[in-house]
């Protein structure tokens, strides 16, 4: 005897609904539903990372007219900052290129405009990551030019 | 919805001056010099508004944006989004009000 199976007690996929009555293909997952949630989870964390970031580079001090190498090289020689600028940057990249790709899709109509739009945005977006995140953790705070140790207190006795 | 528009807009500024702000930094990896000339180039009253006006982008993404959290996840969001909107533009107004006079009189002010 062939039992009937209940639309609603599909075994695969959820477990609630049978594949068949899915309105979606399986094959996409959810991640549509996981770029939205990161999107608010990043966003929160953003917040307090940028405002932080804004108010220690331009608003203690002398602000603006503090920052040269020897500012971001103090500021690097403590994994404090470089693991807050590294959040910083990854975070924002991957929220910036996400909310970028959103727009494309609903702006840009033709299916190869879409496409290449988005393989320019994800390349650029890939150089500026990998880009970023090898300037912070391959960077010589103390660097000697010429011979002559730059000065800064973070750095060790020549 | 104008809300929804002006967060779009801010957050493809905030994106591209990003894209731009990794390679300026990008510098100091290449030497102290390059790094200094070209944030010496920055220290002008041109870039002093522009910064000025980036920063109002980012504060008002990040409360719009916070305001978007809570019109999705809090259970009372939808109903009061109207009134979270004039406190993101409160909030916006007091913050970008306070950042812009010290940053302006910092960088139009000279040292």
């Amino acid at each position: 005897m062939t039992a009937i199976q209940n639309p609603r007690s599909g075994q695969i996929g959820s477990g609630r609904i049978a594949p068949q009555y899915k309105r979606t293909g399986g094959s996409k997952g959810n991640f549509e539903m996981l770029a939205w949630l990161f999107m608010r989870l990043s966003g929160v964390v953003l917040v307090v990372l940028i405002f932080g970031h804004l108010f220690v580079n331009l608003l203690v001090g002398e602000g603006i007219h503090a920052i040269d190498f020897g500012f971001v090289a103090g500021k690097w020689a403590d994994p404090f900052w470089q693991f807050w600028d590294l959040a910083m940057l990854w975070l924002a990249m991957l929220h910036g290129t996400n909310g970028v790709r959103t727009i494309i899709n609903d702006y840009a109509e033709k299916d190869a405009t879409r496409f290449w739009l988005k393989v320019v945005l994800y390349a650029a977006s890939a150089v500026i990551v990998i880009l970023g995140t090898l300037v912070i953790f391959t960077f010589n705070p103390c660097p000697v030019v010429d011979g002559v140790q730059l000065p800064g207190g973070f750095c060790p006795a020549p | 919805m104008w809300s929804w528009v002006g967060h779009r807009i801010t957050g493809v500024v905030i994106f591209f001056f990003l894209l731009v702000h990794v390679l300026d930094t990008s510098l100091v990896r290449v030497s102290p010099e390059a790094y200094t000339a070209v944030i010496g180039a920055y220290k002008n009253p041109l870039m002093a508004l522009g910064e000025t006006g980036l920063v109002a982008a980012i504060i008002f993404h990040a409360f719009n944006g916070l305001r978007v959290i809570a019109v999705d996840f809090w259970k009372k969001g939808a109903k009061y989004q109207r009134q979270m909107l004039w406190v993101v533009l409160a909030l916006w107004l007091v913050t970008f009000a306070g950042f812009a006079i010290r940053h302006l009189s910092l960088a139009l002010g000279g040292h």
